[in-house]
């Protein structure tokens, strides 16, 4: 797993507590607004999302930049490529 | 014998109009929200249409409204949900003497499992004092939860002053707007609550629909776990004939609030002082600050229980104390936190009107109450010489 470390952001999409799999639907929502080149942020208490969120983005051609773990959720950075 | 419901803070008598909407979702249109062929998506729009007309009562998003099962869950779901939530910040919570045993338990159960739980009082018309809320405050609160009004003594609370200490504070507010939505205006932004409570069947809408108002932003640990209804915060395939009843009843409620108010104002006035003719009657809650469907009375020297069904053998339906209380037969403790005496609060009574209610109801209540207390205290071994005292105080709590 990728920890980085000051990313800014130019989305932040909160699904804190939400169940699974709103990760995915969320990130696959928030992902088309999105334009080219700009970074989605997700923050979810959600284990799951560490391993689910990078596969996605292998699958759809998007980068995952790597996560920030704070004391209760995690950051997750994906920039748009396709 | 005609019937006379004066129990509206019970329930209501589902309308018409609502039980036509709900129908088709019933029967052909039965489809799980969540499916992709066409009869999910026309329930998933139904619930989305619900949604709004919910929001839409309260001045909200309808991103903001999740759907539960009633208003007990909704309370449930804010206290424990924003207590869990916010746990690493603190583990104290505020909540006031006079809230529903949905909110009462539910701090119970928080309490037993390590929260600290500040309760406030009230004064003896019922209403919370913001500046002692705002002195009950420690680095510790994250959450204070207020009943918007008690269906119990129908005092309407100063949710605004009150959410401006809570905004000062950084602390979450939650309200429960049970007994208010429907029957009062209801504004979030104006009022300035994080979470509102609701439930349908307070506005002529059906049993098993709730909601709670969430504001954007406000992180909620759900209480119920499964699948991703309701953006993933309250699993389980949802009631979609119930929700479309409360989405009808929430418009109709918004077209007539003004309407409903000014009905149900008259006859509670006339049942109040109708009422407070009689000796040893006593108004509780706030004399002028007050539901405007609710009129709670004690009566000295009478049980409620024994009122009760002496008025139901005249066809006449009402409450006494909260519903939970009545079965208790025991003291209600909201009565008890306003100041009465646990033997005057046995002679709790509440009458609450309705849209059907008619002058004719109020003036045959009337007439038939008054020979019902009567009889009653010719009968009651605490009842010798009651006639004697001043029958001049009207209010008990309020100094009428």
């Amino acid at each position: 797993m990728k920890f980085v470390e000051g990313i800014n952001a130019d989305v932040t999409a909160d699904i804190v507590y939400m169940m699974c799999p709103m990760h995915l639907l969320k990130l696959d929502e928030m992902i088309k607004q999105l334009d080219k080149g700009q970074v989605l942020q997700i923050l979810t208490d959600y284990d799951g999302a560490l391993e689910d969120i990078p596969a996605w983005c292998d699958k759809t051609g998007n980068e995952f930049i790597g996560l920030e773990d704070e004391e209760d959720y995690y950051k997750l950075y994906i920039r748009k490529i396709v | 014998m005609s019937k006379t419901y004066f129990d509206h803070v019970a329930t209501n008598p589902l309308r018409p109009d609502v039980f036509d909407a709900m129908m088709p979702y019933f029967k052909e249109e039965f489809g799980n929200p969540l499916n992709m062929y066409d009869l999910g998506l026309r329930a998933r729009d139904a619930i989305e249409w619900a949604r709004t007309e919910v929001a839409s009562l309260i001045n909200a998003k309808p991103s903001t409204i999740v759907f539960t099962s009633s208003g007990a869950e909704s309370n449930n779901f804010a206290l424990r949900g924003i207590a869990l939530a916010r746990q690493s910040q603190g583990k104290h919570l505020i909540v006031s003497k006079v809230e529903h045993h949905s909110i009462l338990n539910s701090a119970r159960f928080l309490e037993k499992s390590g929260f600290v739980v500040t309760w406030m009082p009230v004064d003896k018309n019922g209403l919370i004092d913001p500046e002692v809320v705002r002195k009950s405050i420690t680095d510790e609160t994250t959450l204070i939860s207020v009943t918007h009004a008690s269906s119990e003594i129908g005092t309407i609370e100063p949710l605004r002053e009150i959410a401006k200490i809570a905004k000062e504070r950084n602390i979450i507010f939650h309200a429960d707007g049970v007994a208010t939505v429907g029957n009062i205006p209801v504004d979030v932004k104006e009022l300035g609550v994080d979470l509102l409570s609701m439930s349908a069947h307070q506005f002529y809408g059906p049993k098993g629909a709730g909601a709670l108002y969430i504001k954007e932003g406000t992180r909620i640990v759900p209480l119920i776990y499964g699948g991703i209804q309701e953006g993933g915060r309250r699993a389980g395939t949802e009631n979609v004939p119930a929700i479309v009843g409360m989405g009808k009843a929430a418009e109709l409620a918004k077209k007539e609030l003004h309407q409903r108010i000014q009905h149900c104002e008259r006859l509670r006035d006339k049942i109040i002082e109708g009422m407070l003719k009689i000796p040893k009657v006593y108004l509780t809650g706030h004399p002028n600050n007050r539901l405007p469907h609710h009129a709670s009375f004690v009566v000295e020297f009478i049980e409620g229980e024994a009122m009760l069904l002496m008025l139901s053998m005249k066809g006449i339906y009402a409450a006494s104390g909260s519903a939970c209380s009545s079965k208790a037969l025991k003291a209600s403790p909201i009565l008890l936190s306003i100041g009465i005496p646990s033997s005057l609060a046995q002679g709790s009574i509440v009458f609450s009107v309705g849209m059907e209610n008619t002058d004719e109801d109020v003036a045959y209540f009337l007439r038939e109450f008054r020979p019902i207390i009567e009889r009653l205290r010719e009968m009651s071994p605490f009842g010798k010489g009651w006639g004697d005292g001043d029958a001049d105080e009207k209010c008990y709590v309020g100094g009428a």
